[in-house]
């Protein structure tokens, strides 16, 4: 019966909270209403007890009151158990609401539900004063997120199937997870590739299948300084190099070419013009420039000329 | 309107579904201080805060009434009365304060409060009140507040100047004028709107707002506002015009739209992450074949150009012949 429980619990924590010192196990039978009669019965339901009690993070104390005390028991203290004094100004109220809904409907919703009620519970009227017209979200869409926070929460170290770019099957990996990022909208895990015994960034949307644990909470170690948004940053390229390329653009197309290029001049053939840009990387920009199709001819250099011709002839083939 | 079902209750927590009993029992070891810190409070103001009925919250009540401890003597260390629609605590024993923030808890309000620091918008940056409220739950949180360092969200810092100008058009009720860039057609637009909500979602930030050009309602993304002015005439926005429900995704297909198939390689799979796909079926060796919906085939035709063989249009046959076309075209210049 879940009201009987629920008293149950209750009754539990009143007690241990309103006791000054351990309790024993059979000092708890006696007060607690709703345990059955047979001390092993009592015993087991007793140990759920506790366990479901500090999964909601109950600090659930074990001592004796004077050393060498055989029998241990229990308390809760009411300092480790109560949330601080906090009260808030208008304005840090406004934020929080915001903050709130931050998560609506992704991941955290629940244990932001969760923190608001208490901080309600502490006094703060923390109704829906968002912002007028400001509406921040966090998604988090892939299923390997709820896994990798509880495993970078509680430093566990974890093993997945992951899809790197390009690779047409998946390969298990593993990592000692430092922390989760989201960039642009995408999340991405950071941590030690116990494998390549190196620092990895994997992008949760290429990971695939499950995410289990293989390892016990607290073994993870975060190398000191560890700035996990900064690592998601770096993407391990040098400093880039920087080429020029000549295109030939028609007119009045390419309008976001036009906008980043060095110089333009009209071309000798009516209704082209003849553009100068920069750019780094052969592939991706040979890519960029393939979306206008028609619009955009590459003059020079030759091996971005190829990449461009070769790009839509694969259209072709 | 659905943004405003969405509203109802607090975030959601559904009042159909039956409670666990510990969370029963959370919802419980709130409601006493909750209480307690208001001295007296309206039972339907509670009920509301808490997301039941009324008539749940009378049995919680009664349970927390009930509470009986046995031993040394007997006694009932919950005292409380809810006479003529308020509630007053007179005894609330040791539960007079709610317990601690849980790490998922404090991680959930830090995180997204420091991801609202990293957008930097000028109407919610101004005045400190967010480096207050993170060092308050911070210091409120404890040791809770440790893991949640090790998640962020990182917002594109780049469009500052933009959103400061929505925000000022916004506050202000004026509507603005901008040039917007339009990738699939590979044009600017310019247009007058008037703006609704500034949307930071998904890594990317929107001006939401009545466009004037269209008579619709238009999500424009900021960075491809390429100028923005704000005008000295009132925003009108029509009341028919319907807000863009966030949680749902902000991009929702129609029916009447094209139905597209491609067939991606390896290389090409990224597609499937960059935009809203219908369907996704694994083929052999790792390729991927998904079916997206869109109102304007033209960026698909690009897209195509752009994926060369790392990606097919094979459906419908006359978008495969247009690309065909496309590509065909762009060749005979390099001939």
């Amino acid at each position: 019966m879940s009201r009987r429980k629920t008293e149950r619990l209750l009754s539990l924590v009143v007690c241990l909270l309103s006791a000054r010192r351990y309790l024993t196990a059979s000092q708890i039978r006696d007060a607690v209403p709703g345990y059955p009669e047979s001390f092993d019965a009592f015993k087991r339901m007793f140990e759920r007890d506790k366990d479901e009690l500090r999964e909601l993070g109950i600090p659930l104390e074990t001592g004796t009151n004077t050393p060498g005390e055989e029998e241990y028991g229990y308390r809760i203290s009411r300092q480790a158990y109560e949330l601080p004094e906090i009260t808030l100004e208008a304005d840090e109220v406004a934020v929080l609401g915001l903050a709130a809904r931050v998560w609506r409907r992704a991941e955290l919703a629940g244990a932001a539900e969760g923190a608001l009620l208490k901080l309600r519970a502490a006094g703060i009227n923390a109704e829906d004063l968002s912002q007028p017209g400001i509406e921040p979200r966090v998604r988090t869409p892939d299923a390997a997120f709820g896994p990798l926070w509880e495993a970078v929460r509680d430093r566990r170290p974890v093993a997945f199937g992951y899809r790197a770019a390009g690779r047409s099957t998946a390969q298990q990996r593993r990592l000692e997870p430092w922390g989760v990022v989201n960039r642009r909208g995408r999340w991405y895990v950071v941590g030690q590739d116990t494998d390549r015994d190196a620092e990895r960034v994997f992008r949760l949307s290429r990971i695939e299948g499950p995410v289990t644990f293989t390892g016990r909470a607290g073994t993870v170690v975060v190398p000191p300084d560890t700035d996990v948004r900064a690592a998601v940053g770096d993407t391990g390229a040098d400093q880039p190099v920087w080429r020029t390329c000549r295109l030939r653009i028609r007119a009045g197309a390419g309008y976001s070419l036009r906008r980043h290029a060095i110089s333009i001049e009209a071309d000798e053939v009516p209704g082209w013009d003849v553009a100068e840009l920069n750019y780094t990387e052969t592939g991706w920009w040979s890519e960029h420039l393939a979306y206008f199709g028609a619009d955009v001819v590459v003059l020079e250099p030759s091996d971005l000329r190829d990449a461009v011709i070769g790009r839509l002839k694969g259209v072709l083939a | 309107m659905t943004e405003a079902a969405a509203k109802a209750g607090p975030a959601g927590r559904s009042t159909a579904s039956t409670p666990t009993a510990t969370e029963r029992l959370q919802r419980l070891l709130a409601l006493v201080p909750y209480v307690v810190s208001r001295n007296v409070v309206g039972m339907a103001e509670t009920a509301e805060a808490f997301g039941v009925t009324e008539r749940e919250l009378v049995d919680d009540l009664n349970l927390l009434w009930c509470v009986e401890l046995r031993s040394p003597d007997p006694y009932c260390p919950i005292d409380l009365s809810y006479e003529g629609g308020e509630i007053v605590v007179s005894e609330a024993e040791a539960i007079g304060r709610p317990l601690r923030l849980g790490v998922d808890e404090a991680s959930a309000l830090l995180i997204a409060l420091r991801m609202l620091a990293d957008l930097n918008l000028p109407s919610i940056s101004d005045g400190s009140a967010l480096s207050r409220t993170i060092a308050k739950l911070e210091s409120a949180a404890g040791s809770a507040a440790g893991p949640s360092a090790q998640v962020a969200v990182q917002s594109d810092r780049s469009l500052q100047s933009a959103a400061a100008l929505v925000t000022d058009a916004l506050t202000q009720g004026k509507r603005i004028h901008i040039s917007y860039y339009v990738p699939g057609r590979d044009e600017a637009t310019e247009r007058d709107v008037d703006p609704m909500r500034l949307l930071a979602v998904e890594g990317s930030s929107y001006l939401e707002g009545w466009c004037r050009l269209r008579d619709d309602v238009r999500l424009f993304r900021l960075d491809r506002i390429l100028a923005i002015e704000v005008l000295d005439v009132a925003g009108e926005v029509p009341a028919s015009a319907e807000q863009v429900d966030v949680d749902h995704g902000l991009f929702r297909p129609s029916p009447q739209d094209v139905l597209v198939e491609f067939e991606l390689s390896p290389a090409g799979r990224w597609v499937a992450e960059y935009y809203p796909c219908e369907q996704r079926d694994e083929l052999a060796d790792g390729r991927l074949r998904i079916r997206l919906r869109t109102p304007d085939t033209q960026w698909v035709r690009r897209l195509a150009l752009r994926l060369g063989e790392d990606g097919r249009v094979v459906a419908p046959p006359e978008l495969v012949a247009q690309v065909i076309a496309d590509a065909t075209a762009a060749l005979d210049h390099y001939a």
